[in-house]
């Protein structure tokens, strides 16, 4: 709690010093603050979405953050139910699967607009448009719990977890949920084919639905082994001391980047626009990369000396457009190999 | 009657005119769209969803798990309300009244938080009574894996088994024991005379509450979600939802609506049938004596093995979910380490959605309640006096809607009410119109016993006296039926606030309820937060329950001493 305050007075303190064309930058919180509130449609686990919201709250007092935290694939589900029932309820819409951006885009459903200080960011986290930037990236790893599995025995390599020993003992999230999943699963479609998971279905894995749960599921014991899931909140469970370790395949960690955008129908567009550019800001990438084990595009974050550095790690990438494409063939051969 | 034949078409009008209008607005209008989607084609009718939805294998096997499930979870009923209604109808086992609660309990209990702490009880490897059974016994492989199709029937049927025991306790309640007796003094043993005596005369009973279980079991939407989807299989109901998933398959989620439907009409015919022919002996009117049967020595055991077998929907659940509210790490013990606050702070004071879903919640419960008993009291002291013309389709009308599980009214409202002309979809009134039409049976069937059991001789004796229709139902008929309203109010009530069914397809995130945060939070694992929410669910719910004990003046279930 301690810890808390420390951290938002200093963030306070920072945007109040640092914000030097004052001017306008005044006018554009007066006319946020009219608008009283902005509605984020975000991926990012609960508690860490709570947070964020928490620190803009006190940064910039008389502006709500409503958080509304969902799977990414549910979140794209919301975004057009509600488009067809012509409710414009978004602001800001921040999902872990990129196709749905390229989706958004071309369907005219995004606003272009650049938050302050992404021109420093590495070109595969901006959308060359214009109307995307990646807020965070995680990439998906193994864990197993260490009360269970020794080290030696852990799998080393996404093939390890086709030996039949694991049967019965591993989970999985779904690509039908999660963004971070959909990434995952094609890129190793990409790596292996198909066939991969459908070899791996042979070991009757336990289907959780968000890449935050295998964490959990982990942790209780209730499966030994995690086949994915994002190595942020494994890394959260580990510091709050639960029986976690985390295996980086060398064949590549699949690199899952995680957009965000202002809804083109923004029912409160200067709030969003405030609340984006604050999720950019050095301070609040940082925040992101120090507490919740998150890698960011900011040039100028410092990582946790306990976890591996983006540059150490072998990534598999998957493009953009590719995710948009084959979403439907993702989710329908899961569930076809997996049952649900 | 002695009002002449144009007054009476006068009076009716206006109810006619409103039971119509309600109709069109719950019932004909989802339900036609939902028809029209699922045989809608670019080019006219087609039956082309029906094809795609029943040659594909995945699909026919969801429709396989929800007929095994609903048989098995129908007969397990039986197994378990039979046995414990006779118990507390028939012997002198101690503890009657508690028992009864029990049971009550386990009614109002909303089955997907039992589903939810049976995750953590009967988890195969994590879950507290298989780590517990292997420290027990050095076993390998746990006791019970709830991840299965044996677990949900036990989970399903341990929240589905009351409606059992209410048909059989009621029925043995009214069945005097004259024949039993006889049958005794000519020589029959106990047992003899409970199969060829006792069991033929509650047989309709019986089987009505084996078509009450299997209509439950159908139309269950959270306990699958929970229980099946981590085992990878879907039953009927967790499918037509994941057809809203995007790209949305709306026309297959209606033409997949259809058996279900179809099964859910034909199985209450088959009821009503069964009832209509009301048993095939002293079923009426309550002449006889009914003797209390002696249980001897076997008195406690029985009731030890009442309160086994009530362990599993009530305390251990209960238990462990209270548990899993203070813990860090629930599948940790409870050690003064693992305590903590924390569940309660985060889930009132950081997660910024519990607050408003318990405002809609409860707002959504008492604007329901409200409407659903003043309409419920209206249509079934219309019907019970026969006030108007066709009083018997009005009755059927107010009770058709128990043919609509949840998940396939949420489909058919979704469709009517996201077009022109009512454009209700992002709006509490959706999920209003949802509630009033699942709730009004039961609403309904409970006022229609209310002013049965007020006679009309009062009412007649006040409008001889002079009184007016309107004084007489002032003074005479509504004080007599107070309690029976409040009742009525509070089913509507409870059952609203743990509605998920339908709501899980009607929200948008302005008009969240506490069953759908829970649900969200399940998806993510959030084990704490669910569980504090649960809590306040139960609490929300067993106020509710002592609200009407109160009014009624007996327990909840229409059982009596």
């Amino acid at each position: 709690m301690k810890r808390w305050i420390a951290l938002m007075g200093a963030l306070v303190s920072i945007l109040a010093l640092g914000s030097a064309p004052a001017f306008a930058q005044d006018a554009r919180v007066e006319a946020a603050k009219k608008e009283g509130k902005v509605v984020w449609y975000t991926s990012l686990a609960l508690p860490t979405a709570e947070k964020i919201g928490k620190l803009f709250e006190a940064a910039y007092p008389g502006i709500k953050v409503e958080v509304q935290r969902t799977g990414s694939q549910r979140i794209l589900q919301r975004v057009m139910q509600e488009m067809q029932a012509n409710l414009k309820l978004v602001d800001v819409i921040h999902t872990s699967d990129a196709g749905h951006f390229v989706l958004l885009k071309e369907k005219k459903l995004l606003m272009k607009y650049t938050p302050a200080g992404v021109d420093a960011f590495p070109a595969g986290f901006k959308d060359r448009d214009g109307y995307y930037f990646t807020l965070r990236a995680t990439v998906n790893v193994i864990a197993y719990n260490t009360k269970l599995v020794s080290s030696a025995e852990a799998p080393r390599t996404w093939k390890d977890l086709l030996d039949p020993k694991w049967k019965g003992k591993l989970v999985t999230a779904h690509p039908g949920y999660s963004g971070v999943i959909s990434t995952h699963v094609l890129a190793l479609v990409q790596l292996y084919g198909w066939d991969y998971f459908k070899q791996l279905a042979q070991n009757k894995l336990m289907l959780v639905q968000s890449a935050v749960d295998p964490a959990g599921v982990v942790a209780s014991g209730e499966r030994m082994v995690a086949v994915d899931g994002g190595d942020y909140y494994y890394y959260q469970m580990k510091k709050k001391g639960n029986p976690i370790e985390v295996v980086y395949p060398k064949e590549g960690v699949p690199l899952v980047v995680s957009p965000t955008a202002i809804a083109s129908f923004a029912p409160h567009p200067n709030a969003a626009k405030l609340f984006t550019d604050f999720t950019f800001t050095r301070e609040l990438q940082q925040v992101m990369a120090d507490s919740e084990g998150l890698y960011t595009g900011h040039p100028e974050v410092k990582y946790p000396s306990d976890k591996p550095k983006l540059s150490e790690l072998k990534l598999l990438n998957v493009d953009a457009e590719e995710l948009e494409k084959r979403n439907e063939e993702i989710k329908s051969r899961f569930v076809e190999f997996f049952g649900a | 009657m002695s009002t002449g034949r144009l007054q009476g078409v006068d009076r009716s009008l206006p109810v006619w005119v409103a039971s119509a209008l309600a109709l069109v607005l719950l019932m004909a209008l989802p339900i036609g769209w939902l028809a029209s989607l699922s045989v809608g084609g670019e080019a006219g009718p087609t039956l082309v969803h029906y094809r795609r939805v029943f040659a594909d294998p995945a699909l026919q096997k969801a429709l396989w798990n929800t007929c095994v499930l609903a048989f098995w979870v129908g007969l397990a009923s039986v197994a378990v309300g039979a046995p414990l209604a006779w118990l507390t109808a028939r012997t002198d086992v101690p503890g009657r009244g508690l028992i009864r609660g029990l049971v009550m309990a386990s009614f109002v209990t909303p089955p997907f938080l039992g589903a939810f702490a049976w995750v953590m009880l009967a988890g195969p490897n994590a879950g507290y009574i298989n780590k517990l059974w292997r420290s027990l016994t050095g076993a390998d492989e746990g006791l019970f894996n709830v991840f299965s199709m044996p677990g949900l029937v036990f989970v399903v049927t341990i929240y589905t088994f009351p409606y059992v025991y209410i048909m059989i306790a009621n029925t043995l309640a009214l069945i005097a024991s004259d024949l039993e007796e006889a049958a005794a003094i000519l020589g029959a043993g106990r047992l003899v005379v409970a199969c060829t005596v006792t069991l033929p005369m509650v047989a309709p009973a019986l089987v009505s509450g084996f078509i009450l279980s299997v209509l439950q079991a159908l139309a269950l939407f959270g306990s699958p979600a929970i229980l099946s989807l981590p085992a990878g299989f879907h039953t009927i109901t967790t499918q037509i939802w994941s057809f809203f998933h995007f790209p949305p398959k709306t026309e297959m989620a209606a033409a997949f609506s259809m058996p279900l439907l179809l099964a859910t009409a034909l199985l209450l015919l088959l009821q009503k049938k069964l009832l209509g022919r009301r048993g095939y002996a002293a079923v009426g009117g309550k002449g006889g004596q009914r003797r209390t049967i002696t249980l001897g020595q076997w008195r406690w055991p029985a009731l030890l093995a009442v309160l086994g077998v009530m362990a599993c929907p009530i305390f251990l659940p209960y238990a462990i979910l209270a548990k899993a509210a203070f813990s860090r790490a629930w599948a940790q013990p409870l050690t003064w380490d693992n305590f903590t606050l924390a569940n309660f702070s985060f889930t009132f004071f950081e997660y910024s959605a519990t607050q408003p879903a318990i405002l809609n919640t409860l707002e959504l419960g008492v604007m329901t309640a409200c409407v659903g008993a003043g309409l419920v009291v209206l249509l079934s002291y219309v019907t019970s006096r026969r006030l108007v013309i066709g009083h018997q389709l009005v009755a059927f009308l107010a009770l058709a809607p128990v043919v609509i599980p949840g998940v396939v009214l949420a489909v058919g409202l979704f469709i009517a009410y996201t077009r022109p002309p009512l454009l209700l979809y992002g709006t509490l009134w959706i999920l209003f119109l949802a509630y009033l039409t699942k709730e009004m049976p039961v609403g309904y069937a409970q006022s229609d016993a209310t002013f049965r059991a007020i006679p009309p001789d009062l009412e007649d004796a006040g409008r001889i006296l002079g009184g007016g229709r309107l004084r007489v139902l002032r003074d005479i008929t509504a004080p007599l039926a107070r309690s029976g309203v409040i009742a009525a109010w509070c089913f509507i009530f409870i059952g609203v606030i743990r509605e998920l069914s339908a709501s899980i397809i009607l929200f948008t995130p302005a008009t969240k309820v506490i069953s759908v945060v829970i649900f969200d939070l399940k998806e993510e694992g959030q084990f704490g937060a669910i569980a504090v929410l649960g809590l306040v669910m139960l609490a929300m719910t067993f106020a509710t329950v002592a609200l009407v004990q109160r009014a009624l003046g007996r327990d909840f279930l229409g059982t009596r001493e």
